[in-house]
């Protein structure tokens, strides 16, 4: 597979699938590379390169630290100009319709650190909330245990198209549009009403005045930050993301790391939908999860996780869930049409991806 | 010699801090295959981006055709009769081929419409006359490669190409294809037509081309007629050396032979075969051995370390471990079993950049340090301290992120990689390529002192480097072993001489394919 001296040409289409080793058309340059100046890292002599505070180093700050401004600029906003904002009663309300969205912004920061895009999350959630009337006469429990099964199952499927081959986004979007047509086809297209103690308390109980929803999200996310930052598993998933050659020529499980990545967000998704469908004492298979990959993807890059893979941002991704939340909040409370929200929402996202753009590589 | 075609005069390219190409001339005249060869980064690409106007040379002129051109793109450049085929052709695959050989130029009736049976006709005349028949209404990518480079060929001629650029055009070429691409050149000649044609391989050089040209770190080494030039002054030229034995001792830091004896291989690889790159290539490393590949750039020495690794699939062939065959050979399994290796492409498919130092060296030994699913800190901290300094990895501390290091230092990372999982094999595929002089001597001296400690080395290199710091030296040409030298007979003129011989003949190997 040694490609020509000097690369290919530059106008020639080089073989852009990362997961085929030694098919590296600009890299095998050797000494002079045409396609390009010499990497700084390659640069001999140079023992440590340190820009750290460049131009790419502040746009590479608003990256990782751009988060906490926005969410203390418009914390302090609230604070100051929106009435009965600082209540216990507002703020629970806020947490618990983020929780949702934070829990599958979880699951998705994953599969965005291996360098891949889940977007089947909402029609995963209209899975779950679909199965739970179907199944809540053998008790709430083997209900919520089928219904994160089919997330589960959801995330093999998904996890297994990627493994194999088939682009992220490709994959996902298939799940996205048959999922959502799948849960309606189980609940006969309609909104049932559903009346069960356990499943209300899950999606709106409450434990040390602290509402469970968010106990479940904090759960989740400090459990994915144990996983990331000790276990084996988080190590192959970086790795996966930031190299993905180098990871299969290290030995890894690259299938494997990327099968169970999909089907954790494939469970986080259906705990979701089993918490929306809790909170709302209905299942609502045309509107649970409608759109909440969006806002998940938006939370994970907003909160500084690189699209391209190999890092995750645990905090930052909560915190860029509660950013979102607290736009939409904000825009209702000031009696604006909630459209306004969305391109707030879209023009921090540009911000965001742009911020990312220089960071590639380091 | 003919009125020359295209002339390029004292070109000179720079990109960033690397001269790419330094004064380089070249003269290609009517009537004439003139071959450009060179190892990797020696400029020939540069020097085609050059002449088909996608870089603006630094410095002087190109010349076609009498008058000084300077053309804004490849498409500008090929108006002017100047075409380019490349290895991998670029048609429009779901185009029938008639429509692929007149795109931009179909025949049409006087109302303006596709004249489609002149298409088809004109079509088949044409590729009649390369020995091509095919139905040319079918798709362009349903046929094989050599149908669509002799499609490409065509179309180059029938717009008028007065200089045919050809860039390893028989690569991925099965051998019959490559004899009647050899024909098809030979009609281009007598058309007057100038043909520059880029190989690595030399028995088509000889075969195909009358004058050749060498380039080698951007500059212009060699020019001149084929029948005038030997085999081996070429094999010199292309790789810097020269051809009389001189077995310089100290210009790296390699020892001297290591104390291999009759111990059984630790590793025999037996006839590994892979399409248009390895025919059969067989080697043995013995504990404490180490294993050089010499051999031109496309030879398979990079092909033949990975396919060893079980990095790409094979077609054919077996890897046996310490006497044990293996059915399933890949590289978790080969690590597994002792055999470990550091790629070639540092960048593409070694160092993760966003990891730690810390977790890149322990990033293939995570198994091994992984209790219960969690990654026990002292192993791995025991592990890093003492791969760090033994191998001197120069970082701020074990968290610095990977892609801030040196090219030398991200390389003993690797290194660090590999060897703490205790390998009973390495496989190390231009170690010391793009680092600096300093690093490149402690790496050369780890290798060494590793094989005294037992390890099995194969070793892709620069020549110098194979030939002051092999026990034994498999010489490969064109993806077969050429010859295998041992101890005393290692030396570049040696190695050269296999690297020239003509054809197949006295090959080692079996070639399979022919």
């Amino acid at each position: 597979m040694t490609e020509p001296a000097g690369g290919t040409p530059a106008f020639h289409p080089t073989p852009a699938d990362d997961s085929a080793p030694g098919r590296s058309p600009a890299s095998a340059d050797g000494p002079v590379a045409p396609n390009g100046p010499v990497p700084a890292a390659s640069v001999p002599g140079r023992s440590h390169v340190a820009d750290p505070m460049g131009a790419a180093g502040r746009v590479s700050w608003l990256s990782d630290y751009g988060v906490y401004l926005a969410l203390g600029v418009l914390l302090s906003f609230n604070l100051v100009f929106t009435p009965n904002f600082a209540t216990v009663a507002n703020l629970r309300l806020q947490l618990v319709q983020v929780a949702p969205v934070a829990i599958v912004a979880l699951g998705m920061a994953l599969v965005i650190g291996t360098g891949g895009i889940d977007l089947s999350v909402g029609s995963t959630m209209a899975i779950a909330a679909a199965l739970l009337p179907l199944y809540l006469g053998y008790g709430p429990w083997p209900a919520i245990t089928v219904a994160v099964l089919a997330g589960a199952a959801v995330g093999l499927v998904n996890g297994g198209l990627v493994a194999y081959g088939i682009q992220p986004i490709v994959a996902t979007l298939g799940l996205l549009v048959a999922g959502r047509g799948a849960a309606l086809v189980l609940a006969d297209g309609r909104l049932v009403e559903i009346f069960d103690p356990t499943l209300a308390a899950i999606g709106g109980g409450q434990v040390l005045e602290i509402p469970l929803p968010v106990l479940t999200a904090l759960t989740v996310a400090v459990a994915a930050g144990f996983v990331l930052r000790r276990a084996a598993f988080g190590r192959k998933l970086l790795a996966v993301g930031g190299n993905r050659p180098a990871a299969l020529l290290a030995g890894l499980p690259v299938r494997r790391t990327l099968i169970t990545v999909y089907v954790i967000s494939g469970v986080l998704a259906a705990m979701a939908g089993v918490l929306t469908t809790g909170r709302q004492s209905a299942s609502d298979p045309s509107f649970t999860g409608l759109l909440i990959e969006l806002s998940a993807i938006t939370a994970v890059v907003v909160g500084g996780t690189p699209l391209a893979g190999g890092r995750v941002r645990i905090l930052g991704t909560l915190m860029g869930a509660l950013l979102m939340q607290l736009i939409i909040a904000t825009v209702i409370q000031h009696d604006l049409h909630d459209s306004t929200a969305r391109m707030i929402q879209a023009a921090i996202i540009v911000t965001a991806v742009y911020a990312q753009r220089n960071r590639n590589g380091t | 010699m003919n009125e020359p075609v295209c002339e390029a005069h004292a070109i000179s390219k720079r990109f960033g801090g690397t001269l790419a190409l330094d004064q380089v001339s070249l003269r290609l005249a009517a009537g004439e295959a003139h071959a450009l060869v060179g190892e990797n980064g020696a400029g020939k690409s540069t020097l085609i981006k050059v002449l088909t106007g996608v870089h603006r040379p630094d410095g002087g002129t190109v010349r076609h055709l009498g008058r000084p051109v300077s053309f804004s793109g490849p498409a500008d450049a090929q108006d002017a009769g100047i075409s380019s085929i490349y290895q991998e052709v670029e048609l429009a695959p779901l185009l029938s081929v008639a429509d692929n050989l007149f795109l931009g130029r179909e025949p049409i009736t006087r109302l303006g419409l596709l004249d489609r049976s002149r298409l088809r006709r004109e079509a088949t005349e044409v590729l009649a006359r390369y020995g091509v028949t095919v139905d040319v209404r079918r798709p362009l990518g349903e046929l094989g490669l050599g149908i669509r480079q002799m499609v490409a060929i065509a179309r180059a001629v029938s717009a008028r190409a007065r200089l045919v650029i050809m860039d390893e055009p028989t690569s991925s070429l099965a051998p019959r294809e490559a004899d009647r691409l050899a024909d098809v050149i030979e009609v281009l000649r007598e058309q007057g037509i100038a043909i520059l044609y880029v190989t690595h391989k030399l028995d088509e050089v000889f075969r195909v081309c009358q004058r050749v040209s060498v380039l080698r770190d951007g500059r212009l080494i060699h020019t001149g007629l084929l029948r005038e030039t030997s085999r081996i002054g070429l094999v010199a030229a292309m790789l810097g050396r020269p051809v009389a034995e001189v077995r310089r001792h100290g210009v790296t830091s390699f020892g001297e032979a290591h104390e291999v004896g009759r111990a059984a291989p630790v590793l025999r690889a037996e006839s590994l075969v892979r399409e248009h790159a390895l025919h059969g290539v067989s080697i043995e490393v013995r504990p404490g051995e180490v294993v050089g590949l010499a051999g031109l750039l496309g030879s398979g020495r990079s092909e033949t370390a990975r396919a060893v690794f079980g990095a790409d699939p094979l077609d054919a062939g077996s890897v046996e471990v310490a006497g044990r065959a293996r059915r399933r050979w890949n590289p978790a399994i080969a690590i597994r079993s002792g055999v470990c290796m550091v790629p070639e492409d540092r960048k593409a498919e070694g160092v993760v950049p966003g990891l730690s130092v810390r977790d890149n060296i322990t990033l293939a030994a995570l198994p091994r340090l992984t209790r219960g699913g969690l990654v026990s800190r002292r192993a791995r901290d025991r592990v890093v301290d003492a791969f760090v300094r033994r191998l001197g990895i120069k970082a701020s501390s074990p968290d610095q992120k990977v892609g801030e290091l040196s090219g030398g230092n991200q390389q003993k990372v690797l290194l660090a990689r590999m060897l703490c999982l205790h390998p009973k094999v390495l496989i190390l595929d231009e170690p010391t390529r793009g680092i600096d002089i300093g690093a490149k001597a402690e790496i050369q001296a780890l290798i060494d002192e590793l094989a005294q400690e037992g390890l099995g080395v194969l070793l892709v290199a620069e020549l110098e480097e194979i030939v002051e710091g092999a026990d034994t030296v498999v010489v490969l040409r064109d993806g077969t072993a050429a010859g295998v030298l041992r101890g005393a007979e290692i030396g570049e003129r040696r190695i050269m001489e296999l690297i020239a011989a003509a054809g197949s003949d006295g090959s080692v190997g079996g070639r399979f394919d022919d």
